[in-house]
């Protein structure tokens, strides 16, 4: 039975289809406006500057002078339609401004009339326009209708990829005081408690210690969740939903159900009890920074010997892409293992060393399929070969189910759609947003059920698992279906001294 | 000398002029502008090797608009590829004697002068029927469209319809590289496609064809997959 909503749920067709335009649909869609209380301690001004128009101008051309991609993309754009279809906001709301030109046309326009010489004589011609108030509502209304999923990259002939041009869209909203409460907030927590929950220190050791309890009542042994543990060999960071509820919990347990039979010695840390890295989704590299640091130190302070990140999308992608350059090098860790390591590659390489030993019966009852989180397919890798990041995750989940199907080819790899709350849109003052975003995504799940009976949809990112426990009931489907990768491994691994 | 001979003579330095210049400039912005992160869109090559053959893939293939629209890839590529072939014909109006393969692609030239204007016609007509693609399309997209078809088409006319004189052409061509000029045929259509084409080479490095520059800069295509192996820092920025 479908939860009821107060806005219309797109309705799942047997074809997927494109829909035709229908202008402005989206355009009431706006999430809160950050407090100054949120803007300051991340060093953005509390509300909207009186000189904004010159302060975002000025602001665009420092990001133009800074990244290389930026003022590619603004230039190159030739407007052949290639990315239309391919967005899942667009697909699910049919507003034309989430059609990912569109969307990019909303800062070059804005970059034609200021920075070309054809916009400043000719902008009619070329269509470009002044930054008004209009304008800059419009950035703020749709710069948060993209997930910085990167989707539309691989289809670019030029490789655009519009995540790039919304977190300088975001950043350049930041700069005159026009942030977005729930992301901006939860930086400001990562800084003042340590991370996005804001859990502080005790509330995570006692959550610890719940946990070793629960999994003592169930498997009789011993399965420890240390914290600030000295001398470990691994720091485990992973993203704080997986200290708090399902299905993120069960993943934590798998992982540590993992380290336990395979003998590693690992930590958490109150330092970095964090692995998102929301500096990301709004574009601000020294705040991403800032964010990133704290592992680095947490590391160092603790002396291990690698670094292992758990399942969260883009935690991964700033893990992987940009740790070595914004907080490495990593020479203090173990070269025999990549610095970082995700998750999924350390207990392939266990299941693959025969240090694992699995009871695949145990997953018997489910039949699984597999979500590729956006963040990892298209801003990542894992293992040493490009595209490892499709192959390890479904070893892993092959090694400890009988039952695994693939949802359809061009909705899985590189073309995976997004779980339509990605990019720092999570919050419930989108919720309209997040179950339209999620059709694509819901179609094809829905044609795995049909054909194979599919009853889980394993995913490897918080982001990914609590939007679709929000929103799969707008579409009739159990939200329990959603389970963690690490879930499936902890439910089918032997604990036992002689594994 | 005759006035339009100065003119159009006059006209084809400054627009090669512009075109140099103004290429140069952009280009050198996008080799000074720092990519400070590693972005590029994976699954990506991890060596730079990989790197050279992806580009080579997506310049010559357009291997991610296939992946994207094949009817657009379709006429994209008939245009481009066209284009291209159509370009290498008329290098035996700036060689002499004609390069020995200049003088081998003659033939494929004609059918490639064809594939180009099919292929903008093809683009144009997604502009104008596909909602989507009409949405984005702004005047200078049309008028870029116009341009070129007007290009294409005075071109076949020449070789089909009105033929102009070739060799006279000629020599005005390699007069303006030896800097001694020769009159220039006073064929209307001529005159047409030559203006046609100093205005293209005059909007090129301010307009959307910067495309071609630019795929090369972008950073989601040439950059390597491998950020834990080597760190990846931008001294400037």
């Amino acid at each position: 039975m479908a939860v009821k909503a107060e806005f219309d749920i797109p309705v799942i067709t047997n074809v997927p289809r494109t829909p035709a335009l229908r202008e402005g649909a989206m355009a009431h869609s706006r999430p809160f406006v950050a407090k100054p209380d949120h803007q300051e301690p991340l060093g953005f001004p509390g509300e909207l500057v009186e000189d904004w128009h010159d302060r975002a101008i000025a602001k665009m051309g420092e990001l133009l002078g800074s990244y290389r991609s930026l003022q590619v993309f603004m230039d190159a754009c030739v407007k052949c339609g290639a990315c239309t279809d391919k967005c899942h906001y667009y697909l699910g709301t049919a507003d034309p401004k989430n059609m990912p030109v569109a969307r990019q046309d909303l800062m070059r326009k804005v970059y034609r009339r200021y920075f070309t010489w054809a916009g400043k004589y000719f902008p009619w011609l070329v269509g470009a326009a002044d930054l008004t108030e209009e304008v800059l509502e419009e950035w703020y209304a749709y710069y948060h209708q993209c997930s910085e999923c990167r989707r539309c990259s691989v289809y670019c002939p030029y490789g655009i990829d519009t995540a790039e041009i919304t977190m300088a869209g975001r950043e350049i909203l930041d700069s005159v005081g026009m942030g977005q409460k729930y992301s901006n907030e939860i930086i400001g927590k990562v800084f003042r408690i340590g991370n996005n929950l804001g859990l502080p220190e005790p509330a995570l050791a006692d959550t610890l210690e719940g946990l070793e309890e629960e999994v003592k009542e169930e498997t009789d042994v011993d399965v420890r969740f240390p914290l600030d543990e000295q001398g470990a060999d691994v720091l485990l960071v992973t993203p704080s939903a997986d200290f708090f509820a399902e299905p993120h919990v069960d993943g934590l347990i798998g992982y540590a159900k993992i380290f336990h039979q395979a003998g590693i010695r690992w930590t958490l840390s109150s330092h970095a009890s964090e692995a998102a890295n929301f500096g990301l989704f709004i574009g601000s590299q020294g705040n991403m920074q800032r964010v990133a640091l704290r592992i680095r130190e947490a590391a160092m302070e603790l002396g291990v010997k690698r670094i292992i990140v758990g399942e969260c999308g883009h935690a991964w992608r700033v893990a992987y892409s940009y740790w070595n350059t914004l907080i490495g090098p990593f020479d203090f860790l173990d070269p025999d293992y990549p610095a970082p390591q995700h998750i999924c590659e350390a207990t392939y390489d266990l299941i693959r060393q025969g240090a694992l030993r699995f009871n695949k019966e145990n997953n018997d009852d489910k039949v699984v399929t597999f979500h590729d989180s956006c963040n990892v397919s298209r801003g990542s890798r894992m293992g040493s070969m490009p595209g490892g990041q499709f192959i390890i995750p479904r070893e892993v989940i092959k090694a400890c189910c009988n039952h695994f199907v693939d949802m359809r080819q061009e909705t899985i790899h590189e073309g995976t759609f997004c779980c339509g709350g990605g990019g720092g849109l999570l919050t419930d003052d989108l919720l309209e947003l997040r179950v339209k975003g999620a059709l694509p995504r819901v179609q094809s799940l829905g044609e795995v059920i049909e054909e194979y009976g599919v009853t889980h949809m394993a995913a490897m990112c918080a982001i990914c698992k609590s939007q679709f426990t929000k929103v799969l009931p707008y579409y009739g489907m159990g939200m329990d279906m959603v389970v963690s990768v690490h879930h499936l491994v902890g439910d089918a691994l032997e604990l036992g001294t002689d594994g | 000398m005759s006035i339009l001979t100065t003119v159009v003579a006059g006209l084809f330095y400054l627009a090669t002029a512009t075109l140099l210049v103004g290429l140069t400039r952009k280009v050198v912005q996008y080799a000074r502008t720092p990519a400070p992160l590693k972005i590029p869109t994976t699954p990506a090559p991890v060596t730079r090797t990989g790197v050279v053959l992806r580009m080579v893939r997506e310049v010559v293939l357009f291997e991610s608009l296939f992946k994207s629209s094949k009817w657009t890839w379709l006429f994209g590529w008939l245009f481009h590829f066209g284009l291209f072939v159509v370009l290498l014909r008329h290098l035996r109006y700036f060689t002499e004697p004609v390069w020995g393969w200049v003088a081998l692609v003659q033939s494929a030239g004609i059918y490639a002068g064809y594939a180009m204007v099919i292929g903008l016609a093809g683009l144009w007509a997604r502009r104008v029927l596909v909602d989507r693609v009409r949405y984005i399309s702004a005047p200078s997209d049309h008028l870029m469209l116009a341009l070129l078809v007007g290009i294409g088409g005075s071109g076949l006319l020449m070789k089909y319809v009105w033929h102009t004189d070739v060799v006279a052409l000629k020599a005005f061509v390699l007069g303006l590289l030896r800097l001694d000029l020769s009159p220039l045929p006073a064929d209307p259509l001529l005159v047409i496609h030559l203006l046609l084409v100093a205005c293209l080479m005059f909007i090129f490095p301010v307009s959307k064809l910067l495309h071609a520059p630019g795929v090369f800069f972008s950073p989601t295509r040439n950059q390597v997959d491998n950020p834990r192996e080597r760190r990846h820092v931008t001294g400037e920025a």
